[in-house]
């Protein structure tokens, strides 16, 4: 790797003969051409090199995260089986065992985090994706950009579009992996909840969480983020841009684009499961309107259409990003 | 061999253009002094080389025939922005550790011995370098490259004179050493003046001077008179430029037998690199570049191939 190579060809010959030598490729670059690029293992070691403090920070958040829930969702498990294997279930032991139960759904007293209470737990993780994306994707260009340094990171021997892809491609894969690691073990966390039917799948809060969603999700704030870095060129702009483009977007989501995934089910007459997610809430469950409905044996491929066309919205902004990186002038 | 040459270069911004028709072929194994006002398009210039910027019009190539940015040129040629942009988070050495993984050819050793004899401490963090200290890494990274090419762009804008003398005599040694060619740019000519043995001169994106310094100052004359019109001259001589210095009139002449005695009443004498320069920055349709034009042809062939 650190073996000194060869005097350059050429640039001991007098300079008044070099002047006479006529234009085109010289026979020392002739097999230069051919040698093979930077190795990407080499820049996988700079991209954790420069990112690894974000790298870590967002290990810290997730694995603190990951170790209240699992913990919580131990105790949780516990009482949801002593809770189910519990006979008769009105006797005043059952009742209190349901109550202990419950107590991990609203939270006791005290804090979130001494209490408990899935319900809290799961609005503040929705922010999650958009705080790993933001943090760890607005900077890979920005701050290049903003300190002068890519005019020393894109006139290496690997040149800036492996540079790019390298860092893009890593960082993203490194966080959408621990991003659907962490979202298995809040559905593993969550799920005691859903068999008793406190909450559905389709609930917007819970269906973000599940599935590939949450993976989707931080990868899309990645994308948007390393995209805004490039094109407004501050971290700290970059960051707030790529938050407010992030919130728009899975709140129309949410409200508009979801809801219509699938063409809705109607009933006129009689009431979708507790588990649907009845789209038209406005109607009271006594009126007589009809009801729109999505059923929830649909929640997987929702999953899937959200996860695909949030993929290949960061794919192309991927590739926006790389486009602007190569033709960007200094 | 060519380490720089264009043709029809030009680049624009919004509707400014930094650049524009310049074509220069800068020959190797020289120290090249690439100078002109602020604004003249040195970096602009220096950055189409180094493969940043992409020309809005015509071509520039590197090293004898490969584009400029291509994956070949980008291999041997080193590059030292202005103000030396290095990660100022990193410690020194991993800061050598990022640039070997970055590029093909890198001389680890090279790297730490020059450290080593600096005085640099390759523990420490490079934003608490001082800025002598920043530009002296920056130039070892750029060398440990074993670059053909090395290009430094305005090297010595932050540096105190102390570390500018040593910032050049590192550059010196590197030349001397390994016989890398450079080109470095400056809006301070008289920096350059004491190591480069090429000249370059920009103004307002146009090359008006290029040519070995030897050559250009042996192809210059100063005549001065007190009394004799210049008016009689000025069809016999190529004049390049004249100035009333109170009652005394300056030409500086450009000529092909510097030895030829003066004219009567006039008295002549050599010049120096500075006045010349001054002389052609003066007057901006003046243009004299020795040996440009054969080179020329053959870019134009190869532009064309």
């Amino acid at each position: 790797m650190n073996t000194p190579t060869a005097r350059p060809q050429g640039s001991e010959t007098p300079s008044t003969a070099v002047r006479t030598i006529p234009v085109g490729p010289s026979a020392a670059s002739a097999p230069a051409a051919r040698r093979r690029p930077v190795p990407w293992t080499r820049l996988a070691w700079v991209t954790w090199r420069q990112h690894r403090f974000m790298l870590a920070g967002v290990a810290t958040l997730l694995g603190a995260m990951s170790l209240y829930l699992l913990y919580m969702g131990l105790k949780i498990h516990h009482a949801y089986a002593a809770m189910v294997s519990c006979s008769p279930g009105r006797s005043p032991h059952c009742q209190q065992l349901a109550s202990v139960f419950d107590q991990y759904w609203g939270g006791g007293r005290g804090s979130v985090v001494q209490a408990g209470g899935a319900q809290e737990i799961s609005v503040l993780l929705l922010v999650f994706p958009v705080l790993i994306g933001v943090f760890a994707g607005a900077p890979v260009l920005a701050r290049e950009l903003e300190t002068g340094t890519f005019r020393f990171a894109w006139t290496q021997g690997s040149g800036r579009l492996r540079w790019t892809i390298a860092k893009l491609v890593l960082l993203a894969a490194a966080l959408t992996a621990a991003a659907a690691a962490f979202s298995e073990l809040f559905s593993w966390y969550y799920q005691p909840f859903l068999a008793v039917g406190r909450t559905y799948e389709f609930l917007p809060i819970v269906f973000n969480l599940r599935g590939v969603d949450f993976a989707a999700w931080t990868l899309a704030a990645f994308a948007i983020s390393a995209f805004a870095g490039a094109v407004i060129r501050r971290t700290v702009p970059a960051m707030a841009a790529s938050l407010a483009a992030w919130t728009v977007l899975i709140v129309t989501t949410m409200l508009v684009l979801r809801p219509h995934y699938e063409a809705p089910l109607i009933l006129k007459h009689s009431f979708p499961g507790p588990t649907a997610w009845v789209l038209n809430a406005a109607v009271s469950p006594t009126g007589n309107g009809p009801i729109t409905y999505q059923p929830a044996s649909r929640f997987w491929t929702f999953q899937f259409i959200e996860g695909g066309w949030l993929l290949v919205l960061a794919l192309l902004l991927g590739a926006a990003t790389i486009w602007l990186v190569r033709r960007r002038a200094a | 061999m060519n380490v720089i040459e264009s043709a029809g270069l030009g680049k624009r911004y919004g509707r400014t253009w930094a650049l524009r028709d310049c074509t220069l072929a800068i020959p190797g194994g020289h120290v090249v002094a690439l100078v002109g006002p602020n604004g003249a398009g040195k970096t602009t210039l220096l950055s189409m080389a180094v493969g940043l910027t992409t020309p809005t019009a015509g071509v520039i190539m590197v090293l004898g025939g490969d584009l400029a940015g291509s994956p070949d040129a980008l291999d041997r040629i080193a590059f030292v922005a202005q103000d030396a942009p290095l990660y100022g988070n990193l410690p020194a050495a991993d800061m050598l550790h990022l640039a070997r993984n970055l590029n093909r050819r890198w001389d680890q050793q090279y790297a730490e011995s020059r450290l080593r004899d600096l005085g640099i401490p390759l523990g420490r963090k490079i934003g608490k370098l001082s800025g002598g200290q920043q530009a002296q890494l920056a130039l070892t990274v750029a060398l440990a490259r074993r670059p053909d090419l090395l290009v430094l762009d305005e090297p010595l804008a932050m540096l105190d004179p102390v570390a500018r003398d040593d910032f050049m005599a590192s550059v010196q040694k590197a030349v001397a050493d390994d016989g890398v060619s450079v080109v470095l740019s400056s809006h301070v000519l008289a920096e350059l003046e004491r190591m480069a043995d090429y000249l370059i001169v920009l103004s307002h994106g146009q090359v008006q001077v290029a040519g070995e310094v030897e050559h250009l100052l042996a192809g210059h004359r100063m005549l001065t008179s007190l009394t004799a019109e210049a008016g009689q001259l000025a069809g016999r001589m190529h004049v390049v430029h004249r100035r009333l210095a109170g009652a005394q009139s300056q030409l500086l002449i450009r000529t092909t037998t510097p030895a030829e005695p003066a004219p009567p009443g006039w008295e002549s004498r050599g010049v120096g690199l500075e006045e010349l320069v001054l002389a052609y920055l003066r007057e901006s349709g003046a243009a004299v570049m020795p040996g440009l034009a054969e080179v020329q042809a053959d870019t134009r062939t190869e532009v064309q191939a």
